[in-house]
């Protein structure tokens, strides 16, 4: 929304080739700098549920053992990040590890293996920054291993350890849980120059909107970075398939189950239907002339013939500036799809705090936290 | 290491291992000049690791808080006066800091002069124009990722990292993670080395380079050496653990006391980010 593609000379469009070709070969640590402390605050919050679950998880499981397995697997995280992988085409890169980590150990234990090596690596060798520990985290350790965890259990379902499609699930997993992790950067990275610069216009953070964001994070990282995540994980699954199948029970052994959940009511589902079905049916608004009522700003006021303006509502109406003004998205895109993506991303935002709030109150309530 | 060298390759570039191997001994030397430095006589070193664990998270906040560039080029030199009191050579503390990260963040910030709409500061050939608020943006990010990695890096290099870890505890971090943090890092150490061999002994092997596929398998194999590794000994731990009479409560025998010093050093730090805090606003 700050510049129209005919600014963009195209020397700048080869410079970002050679931007993204960088980002791609580096892990995604995002530096302190980068994010307002607001949206650091507000991604640690995220992460906070997914933290109280695997903590959950291991003290329902492993116990005391669990101090050890999470140490050495982190320490094991930490170190994959340091080898250089050869891509086909000439170029390497490197790998995060965390889909290894969901696919051997499960999501649950890989959000904490992964967060335990992400704030070492802040702390002690300043890759990535101490305040961005949350957004870090909420990319890698869960974005990562969930999205992995779930396309290699959709491809692989109940098959044997040695089953070829174990490895291909593991592949693919590596891949999306990268490329997902690499949108969540790019999300984060864009949403800043629209909510946080000076009085004229300067970014305070991040400088590119979410059209240069996301595209420099996802395309070089699915074309790179992903499919170095998505190639180690596959040949490494491959490797154990031969030489170690044992540990692919490790992640169904019993003690490490959670225990049984109780399956889930139908009538959510109709309810979710709903939802998106009333979702969808939002851009019918668009259909109708003029504002809702009650909702006038100070201009329509006065044309509807109010003839003032209370003073108290001219001084308040610009104190708050939403981010999805007018439930229009902070680019330029169709009003109507603009419309369903509002709502989606509106119920979404919102069936997630209801989770969160949940989530919290009733792992707070447990007895073993202190 | 003597090269072997082949005739079919003659670029005398390093190769797969030789680039993994520089890595893993690379991140050991950085840690250990680390260690050496919170070891020398200064100030940093002579506070309670609880106190600098405060001051900093107040520092890196009043950064990211900060909406004046002269304030954050203000942070900065304070943290450089304090790495100077701290007998941290300044040239290699300025040189680690820039040649880690605010580099690159330069080379993403360049495009951003050019690219941010505003008020025009200078034109240049093609009729690209340089804005004043890509200026400032670009300055924003550049001078504050200079100033929070100097000062989270300042922290490593003045403390030993096992203060650090339970200092972390004064942040209400639970005492299990801290444990685990710390046993993390001490294995990380093992892992560094067993991986070095692994490397070492297949690139002792080699006459020639690697073709990028058995490279990937080389990597795939000693990923995979290394997780049935970590696994099966995290059992081991557990038992010595265990054996030694651990019931799942970590103990430490560091006892911290807070000299008139870390008091003097937190009411200035306090006070330093609180007025930086206000004028950045």
């Amino acid at each position: 929304m700050f510049f129209r593609n005919d600014r963009i000379p195209r020397f700048f469009l080869a410079w970002y080739g050679l931007l993204a070709a960088w980002l791609a070969t580096t892990a995604m640590h995002i530096p302190d700098g980068y994010l307002s402390p607001a949206t650091s605050l507000v991604m640690f919050l995220l992460v906070l549920p997914f933290w109280a679950r695997g903590v959950q998880s291991l003290r329902q499981t492993a116990n005391a053992r669990s101090v050890p397995v999470i140490a050495l697997a982190a320490a094991f995280s930490f170190l994959i990040m340091m080898f250089n992988i050869p891509l086909p085409g000439g170029t390497t890169g490197h790998a995060v590890g965390g889909a290894l980590a969901a696919v051997v150990l499960g999501p649950e234990i890989a959000v904490i293996v992964i967060s335990t090596a992400l704030v070492i690596q802040a702390f002690f060798f300043g890759d990535g920054g101490i305040l961005a520990i949350g957004a870090n985290c909420f990319n890698m350790a869960v974005v990562l291993p969930y999205v992995a965890a779930s396309v290699y259990r959709a491809v692989s379902a109940d098959r044997p350890a040695a089953s070829r499609r174990r490895a291909i699930g593991a592949g693919l997993g590596g891949w999306a849980g990268l490329t997902a992790a690499a949108f969540f950067a790019g999300l984060e990275f864009g949403i800043q120059p629209a909510l946080f610069h000076t009085a004229d216009g300067a970014p305070l953070y991040a400088p590119y909107p979410l059209s240069v964001a996301l595209p420099a994070m996802v395309i070089p990282h699915a074309l790179l970075a992903s499919v170095a995540e998505g190639t180690v994980t596959a040949l490494v699954v491959v490797y154990l398939q031969r030489a170690n199948p044992a540990v692919f029970r490790f992640e169904t052994a019993p003690e490490l189950q959670p225990a049984a959940v109780p399956a889930r009511q139908p009538r959510w589902r109709t309810q979710w239907i709903l939802l998106a079905a009333l979702a969808c049916a939002t851009p019918l608004g668009l259909l109708a002339p003029g504002t809702a009522w009650g909702e006038w700003n100070s201009q329509e006021l006065v044309q509807r013939g109010l003839g003032f303006v209370p003073q108290g509502l001219a001084r308040l109406e610009n104190l708050w500036g939403a981010p999805f003004s007018g439930y229009s998205l902070p680019f330029s895109i169709d009003p109507a799809l603009g419309y369903v993506l509002s709502a989606v991303l509106g119920v979404a935002l919102i069936a997630f705090l209801a989770w969160l709030y949940t989530s919290l109150f009733v792992l707070g309530g447990s007895p073993e936290s202190r | 290491m003597q090269r072997p060298v082949t005739s079919s390759r003659p670029r005398h570039s390093p190769d797969l291992i030789e680039k993994t191997l520089a890595n893993l001994s690379g991140s050991m030397e950085q840690s250990l000049f680390a260690e050496r430095i919170a070891h020398r006589s200064g100030l940093l070193q002579r506070l309670d690791p609880r106190t600098k664990v405060v001051a900093v998270l107040c520092l890196l906040l009043s950064v990211a808080l900060s909406h004046s560039l002269i304030v954050l080029a203000g942070i900065y030199l304070l943290v450089l006066l304090l790495a100077w009191v701290s007998a941290v050579p300044l040239g290699f503390f300025v040189r680690r800091v820039w040649l880690l990260l605010p580099f690159f963040t330069a080379l993403i910030a360049l495009p951003a002069i050019f690219l941010t709409p505003g008020p025009p500061l200078a034109g240049l050939p093609l009729g690209i124009v340089i804005t004043r608020t890509g200026v400032q943006a670009a300055l924003f990010l550049l001078l504050r990722v200079a100033a929070s990695v100097s000062t989270a890096v300042l922290l490593v290099l003045t403390t030993p990292w096992n203060t650090i870890l339970n200092a972390l505890g004064v942040l209400r971090v639970p005492e299990e993670l801290i444990l685990i943090l710390g046993m993390t890092y001490r294995y990380i150490y093992l892992f560094l080395h067993l991986a070095g061999d692994l490397f070492l002994a297949r690139r002792s092997r080699l006459v020639a380079r690697l073709d990028p596929r058995a490279g990937r398998e080389l990597v795939a194999a000693s990923a995979g050496v290394l997780l049935s590794k970590s696994l099966q000994m995290s059992g081991e731990v557990y038992l010595a653990m265990q054996s030694r009479g651990f019931r799942g409560t970590p103990r430490t025998m560091d006892r911290f006391r807070l000299a008139p010093l870390d008091w003097a050093f937190a009411t200035a730090v306090l006070l330093a980010s609180a007025a930086a805090i206000w004028l950045g606003r």
